[in-house]
């Protein structure tokens, strides 16, 4: 894949790690190019198994949960696997105020979500 | 707004382009008033929520980022209460029209989230009979009115 602007990945034999370079993930530009950067991981680089830590993120807004849904799909159609971790308590109230508890598999640590992998 | 305010009240009152890349330096502003006040924490983060998403809404959906219209906010901050009106030039709409988004069939579908953390966030939410002005509260004393999705 081509140098990531928003997205730092680690490969990792099978797995990819990836990590959020914005620690706001708010502005609508970055957005559209994480979202296309999440995209090109499943897409081009064929992934099949990616942890998404959010260690470095302290805020996001509704439009990024959309880009993390819209990737969550690709990812299923693809038949990848993915699990977030890291997640700050405000920004794990986010997902369980809007349900998405439920529609991501969320680890506490990286560590919890390569064991599983 | 009181006639006499507390001392440590601030108002204030803006006009904004309809512009998705013009309203974070306002946002940021509000955030570094509240921290004067005391602000933080898990609070300061549902106020910036709410102020996100409330804003972006009414760029987005209420003035189709339509470059002659401005969205209106007014805001009164303190030490214990935040209170903002956000004014749309839309046509407005019925949030109660709005589905679901924590549906278990809906879960799926990207965007309509915004609502469900404004209202879990926030004290207080109430949009005008015609649906472009939402207003909202934030108070320390009052416990936040959870999650809308159970």
């Amino acid at each position: 894949m081509a140098s990531p602007r928003r997205l730092q990945v680690n490969e990792s034999a099978s797995i990819s790690v990836v990590r959020f370079k914005d620690q706001k993930i708010i502005d609508p530009v970055a957005i559209q190019e994480l979202g296309q950067e999440l995209f090109d991981l499943i897409e081009k680089d064929d992934r099949k198994k990616i942890v998404l830590n959010f260690d470095n993120v302290e805020f996001l807004s509704s439009a990024a949960l959309g880009k993390l849904i819209t990737f969550e799909k690709k990812a299923k159609r693809t038949g990848a696997q993915m699990i977030l971790t890291n997640i700050s308590p405000e920004i794990y109230q986010v997902f369980a105020i809007t349900n998405l508890d439920k529609l991501f598999k969320i680890k506490d640590s990286e560590a919890d979500a390569l064991a599983v992998l | 707004m009181s006639a006499t305010p507390p001392s440590d009240e601030r108002s204030l009152q803006v006009a904004l382009p309809s512009s998705l890349d013009a309203y974070h330096g306002f946002i940021q502003s509000i955030m570094e008033h509240l921290e004067e006040l005391g602000w933080s924490g898990s609070n300061l983060f549902a106020i910036q929520m709410a102020l996100e998403e409330s804003i972006s809404n009414a760029i987005r959906h209420g003035n189709k980022e339509d470059p002659s219209k401005q969205v209106v906010i007014e805001c009164e901050l303190s030490s214990v209460r935040f209170w903002i009106r956000v004014c749309d030039e839309g046509a407005g709409f019925d949030p109660k029209k709005v589905p679901d988004c924590c549906d278990p069939d809906r879960l799926e579908i990207p965007g309509g989230r915004g609502l469900a953390l404004m209202q879990a966030f926030m004290s207080r939410m109430e949009y005008n009979d015609r649906g472009n002005c939402l207003t909202m509260e934030k108070s320390l004393s009052a416990a936040s009115s959870g999650c809308s999705c159970d």
